[in-house]
């Protein structure tokens, strides 16, 4: 037996060494030595806050009364903490991102930093939490009271609720001690949660000692306990399918909602990849805390005497076998798991209440506003002390009230159903942009309005705020709004009645008012910030402009987060800036971030407003957000207008090179056309003159005269045809030409260009070679010019065939619409480099034999041929010189063809 | 040829994702999928006992019930265990794709 002082002596000495590493872990964490405080061990191990005396103590007494059902409560945890990847690492990444301090402010920060639904969560969290911490009182005086009873001295049994103000107010000071050191939320409690680590520890070893000694000293190993469960009354637990389901699932969504766990696995996270660890060590821990369960349930079943409460076989069962020092340590581990919870639970409430309840009324109560804020750092500090007392102080008096009877499983899980009204807000928060302020408000009040209604008032029993009129029969006798039967369905486990009409009307309200309304910009920017928080470069900014002065915001941050830090962050933001020494500028950046810092401290709706006095009117309006859209929209239409006409520049400047281009080889023709026209004029005016200044001798003989006078005449004919030639290119050139379309034969039209050119040369005998059947050949032209190319081009032939015996060969073919005629002679043909030139003005090949032509015949020739509609072009390798001219039948239907 | 990692070969504000991965890559993000799955695993194992209904039957079966859950918890545990490990390099190198 252990002697009751005894057991108050290593009560008050575990006490003192939880302060004890309390207070070294924070002296080391603030001297910077502290690493290993950061390690995801610590962290896995302070998430045990979820195992708390209703575990330790509960799940024996859960398993005496329904069997396995009690594993369900830790199935759903694990079943989240194996998948962390996919919620899990999302809400600590938003967590850190946003400086939440709370779910209060998660769910607030989400919905457009809402101080309203900050509140609403607020008061589901205290209303939930307030039982739960009532039960962890509940259970050391408990405890306490079986070391008592059991006590041989005869102690008396001490009046249960002085013990359960004695360990109040000492779980009070610890908090208040280690959970309100720093005011920033987002640095670590570190002597709190390395106290939790150990007390997680304590209690694992403890309750596995209480097992190991259950399996292997009392009953005779593991087959022997197996067998033992086969024969209890366990073994015939009803496994109900509702249950089953429902209670895992309850379970997983308290993981997420219940304010502590959000504390320890959010905002205690030092580090993202803690996870990774946590994934899988955190449901080991819990498959360890319940791998005894049911045995210690079998066995003290067996031997306990009936009518002994299951709740305490833990405690009992060591007792009753004697082994004091067993049940010492059981005791230690259930003392441990009643105050890690309800120092973890004070902290988290007493957050949401300083920054969600307290500041903001305070603000709003002073005269200046946030800009007299003053000293809100002490305010805040002082309000979250006072909060935990007033969070300890109810669950207290909720213990005095409920009188310490129910049992312990139910009051935990009354808690669970209550605080997974938060879980539709919160995931519809993180995963869907869509979800808003109202419909996140709605479905908050909905669950929490039939929680109340169905599952917390009726656990008073009839006795309490619902009368039993009303349980049996609804109120005003309107038997279908009976809190255990809504809707007139009866027969549901009244907790799985609660839950699934709860949760589901919590999540239509939810839906259909997030569907229905219409959220506020910065709700939608919050929504988008949570919702792809993965995508970091999308920065989201509520401050579209400064407006703040920069002194004021300093006195204000200083106010919050003290003198010294408020300066640093200051400083550190000033030489970011460029501007080291001064203070710095009031950017919408800084603003931001400044925002956040604060938020870290006391919420984001409280910072938010508390900026807003200052950036006046900065916060981003829906006219603001269409302006800089608008604005945005503008400078992208003219860049873009910028661009194409940038490009159609770029395109004319092309053109106009090429043009110039074309011009300066227009003048440099031009110039060379009119140094050869001056020429081949100057040639025929200089014999003329020189002929004529002869002939002004007096005394020329008269035959001399006549020859002159001759070769004046000659010359001046050969000046006109050039001139004529000249005029008549720049008519055709021009397309001005007038052509007097007729039907001929081309067989005619060849005979007199023929004719025509014998008198070029009439000294040479030429042959011709023709075909005369194909040259019948009706043609539709101007049969004057086009016999003046055929002239032009027989000749040429005459002219400049050096063959001994010159030949031509005139070929006439059809092709297609039209008709190719072909003079090809015999002489030594045109050189390859020369080809190309042949139709330019004045191009002569040689000066050998010059009758007559200024080199012009070809170049009309050419301009004719465009002009009737057809082409003439030089054939090459034909064995001499060799023109085609193809021309339509039809003027007109070769060009169109 | 070495194929582009994801997070290095992805060049800031091209923000689709490459097509093919590298090898590890591609592991690491099935990885991620099999880390989201396990709970749906684990919730249809965990459902598994309802088909039992041990009240009804004559023959004991909550011992081996016992063992049954233990063993789907076990399970859990370690594929989550091994999950962890290679996400764990995922996490050291920021590389994460959404949601």
């Amino acid at each position: 037996m252990v002697p009751f002082d005894l057991l108050v002596a290593a009560c008050i000495a575990y006490v003192i060494l939880l302060f004890a590493v309390a207070f070294v872990a924070e002296r080391r964490a603030r001297s910077g030595r502290g690493g290993w405080l950061r390690s995801p061990w610590v962290y896995t191990l302070s998430l045990s806050v979820y195992c708390t005396a209703w575990t330790f103590y509960g799940a024996v007494g859960f398993a005496a009364r329904s069997g396995l059902e009690f594993a369900t409560i830790y199935m759903g945890p694990t079943l989240i903490m194996v998948g962390w990847w996919w919620i899990l690492r999302k809400l600590v990444r938003i967590g850190r991102a946003q400086r939440v301090t709370s779910i209060a402010d998660l769910i607030s920060s989400r919905y457009g930093k809402s101080n309203l639904l900050g509140v609403i969560v607020t008061l589901l969290a205290v209303v939930g939490t307030a039982p739960y911490i009532a039960l962890q009182l509940q259970s050391v005086t408990l405890s306490f009271g079986v070391f008592a009873a059991a006590s041989p001295q005869g102690w008396a049994l001490p009046e249960q609720g002085v013990t359960a103000i004695w360990v109040a107010a000492g779980l009070a000071l610890f908090t208040i001690l280690f959970g309100t050191r720093n005011l920033d939320a987002n640095e670590r409690h570190h002597g709190v949660v390395i106290a939790i680590a150990l007390e997680a520890v304590v209690k694992l070893v403890a309750l596995l000692a209480v097992g190991a000694f259950v399996v292997w000293g009392v009953a005779g190993g593991v087959g022997d306990v197996l067998a033992r469960i086969e024969s209890s009354p366990i073994a015939d637990w009803p496994l109900q399918p509702g249950r089953w389901i429902g209670l895992t699932f309850l379970s997983a969504a308290a993981l997420l909602t219940l304010p502590r766990m959000f504390q320890v696995l959010v905002v205690e996270n030092a580090d993202e990849r803690h996870l990774a660890t946590a994934g899988w060590a955190f449901p080991l821990y819990l498959l360890a805390m319940s791998l005894f369960v049911v045995p210690i349930a079998v066995v003290g079943l067996e031997r306990m005497p009936p009518g002994a409460n299951p709740d305490l076989f833990v405690l009992t069962l060591p007792l009753s076998e004697g082994a004091g020092g067993l049940a010492m340590l059981a005791f230690l581990g259930g003392f441990s798991s009643a105050t890690s919870m309800v120092i973890v639970a004070a902290i988290a409430l007493a957050t949401m209440v300083s920054n969600h309840i307290v500041t903001p009324l305070w603000l709003s109560l002073r005269a200046g506003g946030a800009r007299a804020a003053g000293d809100v750092r002490g305010l805040v500090l002082t309000a979250r002390r006072l909060s935990i007392g007033v969070v300890l102080a109810l669950g207290y008096f909720y213990y005095r009230m409920s009188g310490g009877s129910a049992a312990l499983a139910a009051i935990g899980l009354i808690a669970f159903v209550g605080l997974a009204q938060i879980l539709p807000a919160m995931l519809g928060g993180i995963f869907w942009r869509g979800a808003t302020r109202v419909g996140a408000g709605a479905g908050l009040l909905t669950g929490f309005a039939l929680w109340l209604y169905t599952l917390f008032l009726p656990s008073f029993g009839g006795s309490g705020l619902i009368s039993a009129a009303v349980l049996a029969e609804g109120p005003f006798g309107w038997g279908w709004l009976r809190p255990q039967a809504l809707f007139g369905i009866e027969g549901i486990d009244p907790l799985m009645h609660a839950l699934i009409w709860s949760l589901a009307l919590n999540t239509a309200a939810f839906l259909l008012g997030s569907l229905l309304s219409f959220p506020a910009p910065l709700e939608r920017m919050q929504g988008a910030a949570f919702v792809h928080v993965f995508d970091q470069d999308r920065g989201t900014r509520g401050w579209s402009r400064g407006g703040a002065e920069p002194e004021d915001l300093l006195v204000m941050a200083q106010g919050i987060l003290g003198a010294a830090e408020a300066q640093r962050f200051f400083q550190a933001a000033a030489v970011e800036q460029g501007k080291a020494g001064f203070l710095p500028d009031t950017t919408p950046d800084f603003i931001d971030r400044l925002e956040r810092r604060l938020a870290g401290a006391v919420g984001s709706a409280t910072a938010h407003a508390m900026i807003a006095q200052f950036a006046e009117g900065a916060a981003v309006s829906v006219q603001d957000l269409m302006a800089v859209a608008s604005e945005a929209q503008q400078i992208k239409e003219y860049s873009a207008q910028l661009e194409a006409k940038s490009e159609e520049l770029a395109r004319t400047a092309r053109q106009l090179r090429e043009v110039n281009d074309k011009l300066t080889d227009l003048s440099v023709q031009k110039d060379a056309f009119l140094s050869q026209i001056s020429h081949e004029l100057r040639t025929p005016m200089t014999s003329i003159r020189a002929f004529s200044e002869i002939l002004m001798e007096p005394d020329l003989p008269e035959p001399m005269r006549a020859k002159y006078a001759e070769i004046i005449h000659e010359e001046a004919i050969r000046l006109t045809r050039l001139l004529d030639d000249l005029l008549d290119l720049s008519v055709l050139e021009n397309r001005k030409a007038q052509l007097t379309v007729q039907v001929a034969n081309l067989h005619d039209l060849i005979e007199r260009a023929i004719s025509s050119a014998s008198s070029t040369r009439p000294d040479r005998d030429f042959t011709f070679h023709r075909d005369l059947p194909a040259e019948h050949m009706a043609v539709y032209t101007d049969t004057d010019r086009l016999v003046q190319v055929f002239i032009n081009l027989v000749s040429n032939a005459r002219k400049y065939c050096d063959a001994d015996h010159p030949e031509l060969t005139i070929r006439v073919r059809r092709a297609g619409a039209g008709v190719e005629v072909d003079f090809i002679d015999n002489g030594s043909g045109i050189a390859n480099k020369s080809q190309s030139i042949i139709f330019e003005k004045f191009s002569r090949l040689t000066d050998t034999s010059r009758a007559g032509g200024a080199g012009l015949g070809l170049a009309i020739c050419r301009e004719i041929m465009a002009n009737l509609g057809g082409t003439i072009e030089y054939l090459p390798g034909q064995g001499g010189a060799a023109f085609r001219v193809s021309l339509p039948v039809r003027r007109g239907v070769g060009r169109a063809a | 040829m070495t194929l582009p990692e994801a997070g290095t070969g992805r060049r800031r504000g091209d923000r689709r994702p490459p097509l093919f991965l590298a090898r590890r890559s591609y592991r690491r993000r099935r990885m991620m999928d099999a880390c989201r799955m396990l709970p749906a695993l684990g919730a249809v194992l965990w459902m598994i006992p309802i088909l039992w209904q041990p009240a009804e039957t004559a023959a004991g079966d909550t011992a081996p019930g016992i063992v049954y859950l233990f063993a789907v918890w076990l399970l859990l545990v370690g594929l989550a265990a091994a999950l962890s490990r290679g996400l764990a390099g995922a996490l050291e190198d920021g590389e994460d794709e959404g949601g």
